[in-house]
């Protein structure tokens, strides 16, 4: 019968106007301000820098390697090594970086930065809400904007924090082993 | 199916399908109008500058470049690794495929070997967004019809439960830099699997209920049906690949002919069409939903567990050896392929996409030649284009 087809489709679609009153599945609206979705875990949005302890510029783990600027797609990342060094984590001295700027932007959130880095010195940050009306220098965050403690670190990735954690902890154990190797040999 | 005469299509007039230079037009018979860039219709920023005689339409230009964002020569001047996300804005609608057609030319290059639950994990991903690329491209075909939201939407839902998957494994929905060269980028937990069987075990009911909507619609079916006829010959000569040269009839699929990554362990039919033209375009991308669904099951159920990166592969200080390889995949657009010659150094020396939207579309005008000017925007819809892979 002619019209059969648009009678069975519509059918289709009352079914699902039905539906989308009773079926809880289907109401997934979120009044957003007032009510969040909890965040995902692996969420990325922009980067930030890890530092230890609770003095961001003595704690910061980054030694401007400069591997994360080599590798950035958009080429967001702008780094100044030091002249002078400073004793890192493992009391080696390192340099640390004089500048480190990241134009947000610019930052197109790959994450690519996170993986390249041999120091677990910079990691993607969650927060979404950073509107600001300064386009420019709001949306350029120097070293301080930029720094953030391992504990927030552990609080947004809490899985992956765990992971960092340990092996930088056994790193430790073999570079304090070593020392007091040294130490017992003289 | 018979439909009374108002609903058929009227005779084609003789010579319709000629070349214009046949037809005699004198000057100013000929209506020309611009249709875009700014069309709601053309999925992005894309011009066809249509010249109708009255409502037929005599001669088709597309124009684009509109959206031309510079990926190719952008890419030979950073590392290889840093143009992965630079992939996933190609065809944004499948970013996944993407990665996964650079991953593989450069493995190619390299000679790394994947890891088997890598291969699983492409292999379900890729066809996750093959089918939420279909489902989302019927919806657009039959919203440029005239059926505005209720098809989209409905595909839209079952997309939503799809990149909800791809953000909890990859922390983007759409912007994913997934894969890597041996391998991909993260793990996919046991809840992640379970979520994904759920996920797929509700799908069917899906393409049941939006066959029951569309497939035996009257008037999609007057208005699809003998319009925008591509002929088998036309699609080879003019490299056409995927869903739409499927749809000619042509039984050609990149992972059937090629075998790459895993295909061969599944067992996967390719549907084919008759009559090339836009309902059965819609049809094939329908079926292929089907067999992607197949696939999943199989995928999700031999699953191995194991590393899913390479051991011997590095993020830092990636250079392949000298050579030139051509990677390719059978994207849910159609062939897509990545062509890379490498000197040794940090960043290929050249460095070419294959986007299967741009080689799709430039059979449009044959396609369109004769048709009548609403016809326009459903062949164009029915080719499945994104902008972002045709201007790149």
């Amino acid at each position: 019968m002619l019209g059969e087809g648009i009678l069975k489709g519509l059918a289709e679609t009352a079914k699902n106007f039905f539906l989308s009153y009773v079926s809880p599945e289907r109401m997934t609206t979120v009044e957003y301000p007032e009510q969040r979705i909890a965040p995902i875990e692996a969420a990325r949005v922009f980067p930030f820098l890890v530092y230890d302890g609770t003095d961001w510029q003595a704690g910061m783990r980054c030694v401007a390697c400069q591997i994360c600027e080599k590798e950035c797609p958009p080429k967001c990342i702008y780094i100044e090594k030091s002249k002078e060094k400073k004793p890192d984590a493992l009391g080696k001295p390192q340099f640390y970086p004089a500048r480190f700027d990241i134009d947000i932007s610019v930052c197109m959130s790959c994450q690519i930065c996170v993986e390249v880095c041999p120091f677990e010195a910079i990691k993607m940050d969650t927060v979404f809400e950073l509107s600001t009306t300064d386009r420019f220098g709001g949306l350029l965050l120097d070293r301080e904007q930029l720094a953030k403690p391992n504990e927030y670190y552990r609080k947004i990735h809490a899985t992956e924090a765990a992971k960092v954690d340990a092996r930088l902890a056994a790193e430790k154990a073999k570079a304090d082993a070593k020392a007091a190797a040294a130490a017992g040999g003289v | 199916m018979n439909f009374p005469a108002i609903f058929r299509k009227k005779e084609k007039p003789a010579g319709w399908n000629q070349p214009v230079a046949v037809q005699t037009h004198g000057e100013g018979d000929l209506l020309e109008v611009a249709m875009g860039p700014h069309h709601p219709s053309t999925h992005g920023v894309f011009r066809m500058d249509v010249a109708l005689d009255g409502e037929r339409v005599i001669r088709l230009k597309p124009v684009f470049g509109y959206l031309h964002r510079n990926h190719e020569k952008i890419a030979e001047g950073i590392s290889y690794l840093a143009s992965m996300p630079y992939t996933d804005r190609l065809d944004y609608i499948c970013p996944i495929t993407n990665n996964w057609a650079y991953a593989l030319a450069v493995e190619k290059l390299t000679g790394q070997e994947v890891p088997e639950r890598a291969e699983y994990l492409r292999v379900i991903t890729g066809e996750l967004t093959r089918f939420q690329n279909h489902a989302s491209s019927i919806g657009f075909l039959i919203q440029e019809m005239g059926a505005s939201g209720t098809p989209l939407m409905y595909a839209f839902r079952e997309r939503e439960k799809i990149l909800d998957l791809f953000e909890e494994l990859t922390g983007a929905r759409m912007m994913v830099n997934y894969m890597r060269f041996g391998g991909c980028r993260v793990d996919a937990s046991s809840a992640w699997l379970d979520k994904t069987r759920s996920v797929v075990a509700g799908l069917p009911g899906f393409v049941d209920e939006f066959e029951t909507l569309l497939r035996s619609n009257e008037i999609l079916m007057a208005r699809t049906q003998g319009v925008g006829i591509l002929t088998p010959e036309l699609a080879i000569n003019a490299g056409v690949t995927g869903p739409m040269l499927r749809a000619s009839g042509v039984n050609y699929d990149i992972r059937k002919v090629d075998h790459y990554g895993i295909y061969d362990r599944f067992n996967f039919r390719v549907p084919l069409g008759d009559h090339g033209d836009v309902y059965d375009r819609f049809m094939i991308r329908m079926l292929e939903m089907r067999e992607s669904i197949g696939i999943l099951e199989q995928a999700l159920k031999e699953i191995p567990g194991g590393p899913v990166m390479d051991p011997k592969a590095k993020s830092r200080g990636f250079r392949p050896k000298p050579g030139e390889v051509y990677g390719r995949i059978e994207a849910p657009k159609g062939e897509l392929g990545f062509y890379l010659i490498s000197d040794g150094g940090p960043n290929p020396y050249r460095y070419r996409v294959r986007p299967p939207s741009l080689i799709n579309l430039t059979v449009l005008e044959d396609m369109c030649l004769g048709a009548d000017v609403a016809d326009v925007v459903l062949i164009f819809g029915s080719v499945d284009i994104v902008l972002g892979e045709v201007d790149r």
